[in-house]
């Protein structure tokens, strides 16, 4: 399994309970095109997130990020735009599950939100779960995923691990 | 150990004995569905990996439900994508408009979804079907992709908090009114990862359509899924619709909750959702000064011919304020054509309502009575965060049929006492 590189990113911060609708409104939704879902990511909770952040760039939250909706098109946006990472206290069951099934990396991890602001850069390497905040000189480790989703990431995503199960070459 | 329902159906599904909160578990799933906004993507997965069949013809549903009749070009593109799929790998259950309606809506009343199933949908309302005592949760596109390809899902099975409601409902408080209840009490993530097992001789009175809307907002408390155990009004809502076998699963007496409120319904007043989260939840009374411009009745939350009957019975023979917008959207074809036939259709018309055709339309904002940016709506749908309805400074207020009505005819948010004295 090859390492997953590091992660470099400004901290866009925001509270708890960051729904669906706001992440990508459903007048966004007619189409599932990735580059038009993600120039309006965040739009109704912050429309100069998609002007101000860059490639790389994170997105912090509180408790229940990505709750509402089951639309895929909420990590859609977020991966497209060029989000790195989402780091929050806890997400929401279908966002969270639709991540790891499309490969917006997240990690669940209360101590790095209480103590990181927006504006920090961060250094974040995945292998390990471990955040390091550049800006304070602080480091955090994430929740680990449940050994059945290290398995699905492993396995290259779920519909690789469809595959295997259909016996189809991956 | 004892096993709650959802525990039980989870295990029978993995092939096992016994299954505990906390467990991965891969289950059989008996039927799956997505809509116009998340099939696609689904469709999508399953091409671009070369899977080219489904794991049964006749276990998948594709519902145009969202911005359909289509609403614009891009959303026509959608529904197309969605029906050439359906043809090309032979799907038995694709319901063209003017044959179909909101999927939460529409399966159960085509005997689709059943007692003792797992059903997973791509659409966060899946767990609607969990008032027919099945386990059934909202999921991603990719998620029924896989579960299209192979029949299976993999699950957490989840720890269980128990509601019991006993005592009568007192007149004008509903189904709607317990859930946006529960919601206000535990909050949007209070019920996170877990399954919301509904009990009581309250709920027991209840009639199938008014425990889908329970079931329906499970999901606005963060709920995996909602859950009603079956009995003889289930089996009176199934046996005649049932499109294959079904089975009655119930929870153990020493199943473990996690959590156990106990209500007394009859203390219970009819409640609203303020702007801009379901659990936001105020009485009536304490909402009465809040002036409103549009009025929604319908949705898979409250569309169904109940629904109607209740709004329809406090606009009889009134008009509706003038200063208003009410929309009337009957959940399914069927439904739309039941209020036909019982005259409802003609009491709306007369109040000054207009009547949609059976469409998700302005619950998520779709179309069909989007809200401007001074606008407020009291709405019988399921969210009302930021932008929900329409413009993000639009505000939507969540509540029952029965105070929607009432409000459609003060053109402010009004108890159906006010207006329906005894």
């Amino acid at each position: 399994m090859t390492t997953i590189p590091k992660l470099t990113g400004k901290v866009f911060k925001y509270g708890d309970d960051v729904n669906t609708d706001v992440i990508i409104p459903a007048r966004y939704m007619n189409t599932h095109d990735p580059k038009h879902l993600a120039a309006h990511c965040m739009e109704d909770l912050d429309k100069d997130f998609i002007t101000t952040m860059k490639p790389g760039d994170i997105i912090m939250a509180g408790k229940n990020f990505g709750c509402g909706s089951s639309r895929e098109h909420a990590p859609i946006a977020i991966k497209y735009a060029g989000v790195s990472c989402v780091i929050a206290k806890t997400f929401a069951r279908i966002f969270y599950r639709n991540c790891i099934n499309m490969g917006l990396p997240i990690l669940e991890c209360p101590e790095a939100v209480a103590d990181i602001k927006s504006g920090d850069v961060l250094d974040i390497d995945l292998n390990t779960g471990t955040i390091t905040n550049q800006t304070s000189g602080k480091t955090f480790k994430a929740q680990p995923f449940p050994p059945f989703m290290t398995n699905l990431i492993n396995a290259g995503g779920l519909m690789n691990y469809a595959k295997k199960k259909l016996g189809m070459a991956v | 150990m004892g096993m709650t329902i959802t525990e039980k159906i989870l295990a029978a599904h993995a092939g096992k004995k016994e299954a505990h909160a906390g467990e991965l578990v891969e289950c059989k799933v008996d039927f799956c569905m997505g809509n116009d906004v998340t099939a696609p993507i689904a469709v999508k997965r399953l091409r671009e990996n070369g899977i080219k069949e489904v794991f049964d013809k006749e276990r998948v549903a594709m519902v145009p439900s969202h911005f359909v009749p289509a609403k614009d070009i891009n959303s026509a593109q959608q529904v197309q994508e969605v029906k050439d799929f359906s043809k090309e790998y032979g799907i038995k259950y694709f319901f063209e408009v003017g044959q179909g309606g909101i999927e939460h809506a529409l399966l159960p009343e085509n005997g689709l979804v059943l007692p003792g199933d797992i059903v997973i949908g791509a659409d966060s309302h899946t767990c609607t079907y969990g008032a027919l005592g099945v386990f059934s949760t909202g999921v991603g596109s990719t998620d029924l992709a896989y579960t299209m390809a192979t029949g299976e899902t993999w699950l957490k099975t989840p720890e269980s908090m128990k509601f019991i409601f006993n005592g009568k409902l007192p007149k004008w408080v509903s189904s709607k009114d317990i859930i946006l209840q529960v919601i206000g009490d535990v909050t949007v993530d209070g019920a996170l990862y877990r399954a919301m097992e509904f009990a009581g001789d309250t709920i027991e009175s209840l009639s199938l359509e008014a425990r889908m809307t329970i079931c329906n907002m499970a999901i606005e408390a963060g709920g995996k899924s909602g859950i009603i155990a079956p009995d003889a009004k289930t089996e009176d809502y199934v046996k005649s619709k049932a499109k294959r076998p079904y089975k009655f699963y119930a929870s153990d007496p020493d199943a473990t909750y996690c959590l156990v409120k106990e209500y007394d319904a009859t203390k219970m007043e009819p409640v609203v959702a303020w702007p801009f989260q379901p659990d936001n939840i105020h009485t009536v009374s304490e909402s009465s000064k809040i002036s409103i411009d549009q009025v929604i009745i319908g949705s898979c939350t409250n569309g169904r011919i109940e629904d109607l009957r209740i709004a329809a019975g406090i606009l009889k023979g009134r008009k509706v304020d003038k200063n208003l917008k009410v929309i009337i959207f009957p959940a399914t074809q069927r439904i739309w054509t039941q209020a036909l036939k019982e005259g409802l259709i003609e009491i709306f018309d007369a109040a000054g309502c207009i009547i949609s055709p059976a469409t998700c339309g302005p619950c998520l904002g779709g179309h069909m009575g989007i809200l401007a940016s001074k606008e407020s709506a009291i709405t019988t749908t399921n969210r009302n965060f930021v932008g929900r309805i329409g413009h993000p400074e639009s505000k939507a207020y969540l509540a029952s049929p029965a105070v929607a009505a009432a409000s459609a005819l003060t053109g402010r948010i009004t108890h159906p006492a006010e207006v329906m004295p005894e």
